[in-house]
């Protein structure tokens, strides 16, 4: 780990120019990631720019809006009334990641932020294209047993590692955002992006633009939601396939569809096309397969990952069935 | 008479030490002037060192030195005559490279932070050369070597021959032990040829003797500190290159200096259960009864060692079959050596023979239960020789009637609860139950206390605490006032920690010299006391820490108080004797698993896991019941879990790491139900006491993926058993 050095501004806008002035300097709220990226010799800021002190720490409820602070810990989430009310969804997925010690660090912004765990990203004298721009991508011809099926490149197969962006892709959020030219919002799935040829950008944050919360819009999704994390071990492990699912039923009739997965592409995948075919149809398996087949129309995989089509068909039915509770 | 503290559950001797922060393991240690290292090492598999420019990093703030093989102090070892052409890796001695993540050079400074740092200012330049990592690639350069000799009973490949045969291939992958506490050492040169070390080991006496020959000293000038172990499984049985490259620092720079390795080194640096792919072919006649198993084995080694277990020794013994033919062979491959891993060679060796069994069974339309009591081996079928002690067949009832085995479908996939497949395996699981040599020290104070020592070590079983209810039994001295101390190269000698025999033999060492103590008691009451001087020593009744004669009674504190000695010591050593010829010694293992397959993602829960040893006396039926529980868990990660991962393009570990390598959590383990057969061997040891720590692991892979061909009608082969493989 290089020497860097360490502000902890008291207000927003003097956090942003702390971020503005300094090419290489990071915000750092949790550090449940950034620090292992530093330990492992990933990022070498000289800066690190401490946020703690913002007050971006609250959940409220404003015309059935719901409002998280960029600053609430995972677990606090997880276990608001408000969320487990309104957003049943996101307490499941958030539950489903890491461990309680993590997500007792860990923020709303900062889960946002996290990077891909794959391997060769993390060390740093493998090829990467995601840390180093042209030195080649080694999960391709590599071990890629954990990576993308969906939206990849021939410059990057790695995948989104959180569980809460799932759930907050599925429910149509906003993420809040300021930034030297102001505050804008950035509607959730346009947030993280495709690696395309620029696999080192994880996402469309500009230049010293930090993240103060997000926004969910009142949705029919409060009961019949269903999380399914498929995994090597049954806690402390990323997905192989993840599966939310949300459904609006009545009369037997789905009225409302929402489908993400999380460990198949690069960013949180939501399936428009899938949930399309959802709505109007009664909750069967029939109808639910065929939402599978849908949602994997588009998928390519590699050596090691070719499993992952089955297995995202078979939880997309799953999570549908656990969701509509037939 | 006071009750007997052997088989009670009683409460380790240092527990409240260790929840309390006070166990000191190697690294709480800090002699005056201790620096830090940080190793560099290697990203190439195969080559050599062109140069090293360490120039940034001795500039760098807080460092002491930069110690390679260009300025390390010679190792007068490394130059003794040795015919073995293999001679392991000499660590700083010349400027070759055999695996990615070889220590090339190591960095000491005032801080761990400064180390770490300037290590990573080390600029190191290979001539890298090809490297091989991949066994199924290697598989030309198989050979064995004069310890592998192939066995043959009988008559070879007979399964051939039989009505009904299986014949399979099972891969187990590359595991890692990963105990919580890193690896490392603490060396400290006092004076130019007196070094201290604070070391991690299942063995401090082991340690010293390596160093002995390496440093050309004598045993005297080298002291080994072991007291606590944060869990070895196997990987602290022996001196590893980065300790030697530590102490060669210390050497150099004059200073204590300590090694802690990363857990990413833990993969590289100490050692691994090899990967094996192995061949099983197994017949028996349509009733059942075994004609024929041979065995075949090939696992990997590094290129500068030959690590050889007992992989296919199971077969040739388990079971009554006339005819068993094994072979095992090595492939050499850019990696470092592997070492033994809990249970090891067996439980490599039973996942195969335990996984064919049941193939077998299957195609027999038997309940493998009944197939395993058909062929059940009343004698050593491999050396003829009677057992010492054999409850298998009450251990298999045992844990059929606890599990519900009744409840299990001979034909595969056919139990269901709430959407998830249900399955039922077993497997059997045996390790010899060694007895070696050694020796205990017991000193009784005036005050009534007893102190006993032997060099042994305690990497997690309770060694003390066993040790305490034996010489409580032994002297009749209540546990309170008794201690054992371990883990101290100066203590008498004990061997090392492994292979489930330290309750054996540092036990029968510590109860003799508990007798001798009596005896040199009896024989100072006799000389000395009126009322015993009528009486031989030896025929002196002792109760409670008390001498008897008739209605006389004389405190132990009370003699050596009368006769004015301070204290008393007896130091006396214990092996086995000829009944080892006499008789086979086994401790067996039976394990049942209840597993739930979930038929859409593959997803296997273990739901219930009952495991039974026969394993003669239990010394105390709480770390017993600990030390099965954690082969358990060890046994859910072969099963399920571990795997380590090397991209074979770069000879790299790539999930080096406790997120990616996945041991076991608190969720993956089920209620778990240790039964104890509990009846006394009467010939192993004074104790009866056999050995557990390996038999909680052997063959429980097995039971595991049994249960999920019961659950599914799929046989997976290659371990772990993650979920793309079942859907």
């Amino acid at each position: 780990m290089n020497q860097f050095s360490y502000v902890r501004p008291a207000s927003q806008q003097a956090a942003i120019d702390a971020i503005t002035r300094d090419s290489s300097a990071r915000f750092i709220a949790g550090g449940t990631n950034l620090l292992d990226l530093m330990k492992n010799g990933v990022l070498a800021p000289e800066k690190l720019v401490d946020i703690n002190r913002l007050p971006l720490k609250n959940i409220t409820l404003n015309n059935n809006i719901l409002h998280i602070g960029a600053l609430t810990l995972n677990s606090e989430v997880a276990a608001h009334p408000l969320v487990k009310t309104h957003h049943p969804l996101l307490s499941q997925v958030l539950l489903a990641g890491a461990s309680q010690q993590l997500r007792n660090m860990a923020t709303t912004g900062g889960n946002m932020m996290q990077r891909t765990r794959c391997s060769y990203f993390y060390d740093i004298t493998m090829p990467c294209n995601k840390r180093t721009p042209g030195s080649g991508c080694s999960a391709i011809g590599g071990i890629n047993r954990m990576h993308a099926i969906f939206g990849a490149s021939d410059q990057c197969i790695a995948v989104h590692p959180s569980d809460m962006c799932i759930a907050l892709v599925a429910l149509d959020a906003t993420v809040l955002v300021a930034g030297p030219k102001g505050n804008r919002r950035i509607p959730f799935g346009e947030f993280h992006r495709l690696p395309g040829n620029t696999p080192d950008k994880d996402n469309n944050l500009g230049k010293g633009e930090l993240i103060t919360g997000i926004e969910i819009p009142h949705s029919p999704f409060t009961q019949n939601v269903y999380y399914l994390k498929v995994r090597d071990r049954a806690s402390y492990a990323f997905a192989l396939v993840s599966v939310a699912a949300a459904l609006d039923i009545s009369n037997n009739t789905i009225r409302g569809a929402r489908l993400a997965m999380g460990g198949v592409a690069h960013k949180p995948w939501r399936l428009h096309e899938a949930e399309k075919t959802l709505i109007g149809k009664s909750p069967t398996a029939d109808n639910f397969r065929i939402a599978a087949t849908v949602a994997t129309q588009s998928a390519r995989t590699y050596q090691h990952n070719a499993f992952k089509v089955p297995m995202a068909q078979n939880s997309i039915v799953t999570a549908l069935q656990k969701a509509a509770a037939v | 008479m006071k009750k007997q503290t052997v088989g009670q559950s009683m409460d380790r001797v240092d527990g409240r030490l260790k929840v309390t922060g006070g166990a000191r393991y190697f690294a709480d240690h800090q002699p005056e002037g201790m620096l830090y290292a940080a190793l560099v090492c290697s990203p190439v598999s195969s080559g050599r060192i062109t140069a090293i420019d360490a120039t940034k990093a001795l500039r760098a703030p807080g460092v002491a030195d930069v110690v390679s093989h260009l300025n390390a102090p010679p190792v007068p070892g490394y130059k003794v005559e040795n015919p073995n052409p293999k001679q392991g890796l000499k660590i700083f001695h010349d400027d070759r490279i055999y695996s990615n993540g070889q220590p090339v050079a190591i960095v000491v400074a005032n801080t761990l932070e400064r180390a770490v740092y300037a290590a990573s200012l080390v600029k190191v330049t290979y001539a890298q050369e090809v490297h091989q990592t991949d066994m199924a690639h290697s598989m030309d350069q198989a050979f064995q070597n004069k310890n592998m000799k192939d066995y043959l009973r009988g008559e070879a490949d007979a399964w051939k021959k039989a009505p009904v045969s299986v014949e399979a291939e099972y891969n187990i992958p590359i595991e890692v032990h990963n105990p919580m506490e890193l690896a490392g050492i603490i060396a400290h040169w006092e004076t130019p040829d007196k070094l201290t070390l604070y070391a991690k080991t299942q063995g401090v006496k082991s340690v010293q003797q390596s160093l002995k020959t390496l440093f050309q000293l004598p045993e005297s000038q080298i002291t080994v500190h072991s007291q606590f172990v944060g869990g070895a499984f196997g990987m602290a049985l022996r001196i590893w290159p980065m300790e030697i490259a530590t102490i060669l620092a210390a050497k150099k720079i004059r200073k204590p200096v300590k090694l802690v390795i990363t857990r990413k080194d833990m993969f590289t640096l100490v050692g691994y259960r090899p990967a094996a792919k192995q061949r099983i072919g197994i017949g028996a006649t349509a009733e059942g009864k075994l004609t024929g198993i041979t065995h075949e084995a090939v696992a990997n080694t590094s290129p500068y060692e030959d690590f050889t277990e007992a992989i296919v020794n199971m077969s040739r013994m388990m079971y009554a079959c006339p005819n068993v033919n094994t072979h095992y062979q090595l492939v050499p491959l850019n990696l470092s050596t592997p070492v033994w891993m809990r249970g090891p060679g067996e439980a490599t060796g039973a996942f195969a023979l335990e996984s064919a069994i049941d193939e077998l069974a299957h195609k027999l339309h038997m309940d493998p239960l009944q197939l395993r009591l058909v062929n059940h081996a009343d004698i050593d079928p491999e050396r003829n020789l009677p057992y010492s002690s054999k409850y298998l067949k009450e251990a298999y009832e045992m844990g059929a009637a606890k599990i519900g085995w009744q409840q299990r479908s001979q034909t595969p996939g056919k139990l269901e609860e709430n959407g998830w497949l249900v399955g039922y395996g077993m497997s059997s699981g045996v390790f010899g139950a060694g007895r070696g040599r050694a020796t205990a020290s017991a000193t009784l104070k005036a005050d009534g206390s007893l102190v006993v020592r032997s060099a042994a070590a305690d990497i997690g079983p309770g060694t003390a605490t066993a040790m305490v209810q034996i010489a409580a039994d032994a002297t009749g001295i209540d546990v309170k006032k008794i201690k054992f101390l371990l883990g101290e190269s100066e203590y008498p000698e004990a061997p090392r920690q492994g292979g489930s025999s330290t309750v054996s033999t540092v036990g029968s060492a510590v109860n003799d010299v508990c007798r001798n103590l009596q005896q040199k008691l009896g024989e100072l009451a006799t000389a000395n006391i009126p009322a015993f001087k009528d009486l031989k020593a030896e025929n002196i009744q002792h109760e409670d820490g008390q001498l008897v004669a008739g209605n006389t009674r004389l405190d132990y504190a009370a003699l050596l108080q009368q006769q004015q000695l301070p204290e008393l010591v007896v130091t006396t050593t214990s092996q086995a004797g000829d009944e080892r010829k006499q008789y086979a010694m086994y401790s067996f293992s039976v394990h049942f698993a209840k597993v739930q397959v979930h038929p859409a993602t593959g997803v296997v829960r273990i739901k219930h896991i009952v495991s039974v040893a026969d394993s003669g006396t239990v010394v105390n039926s709480k770390t017993a019941r600990s030390q099965m529980i954690g082969g358990v868990v060890g046994g859910i990660g072969m099963a399920l879990t571990e795997e380590a991962l090397i991209d074979h393009r770069f000879g790299r570990y790539v999930n080096n790491n406790y997120a990616d390598y996945h041991v076991p959590v608190n969720a993956d383990t089920p209620p778990t139900d240790v039964l104890f057969i509990n009846k006394k061997d009467p010939v192993i040891n004074p104790m009866g006491a056999k050995g557990m720590g390996e038999i909680a692991l052997i063959g429980f892979a097995a039971a595991v993926s049994n249960a999920v061909f019961n659950a599914t009608g799929k046989r997976v082969r290659d371990l772990p058993i993650t979920p793309d493989k079942l859907i």
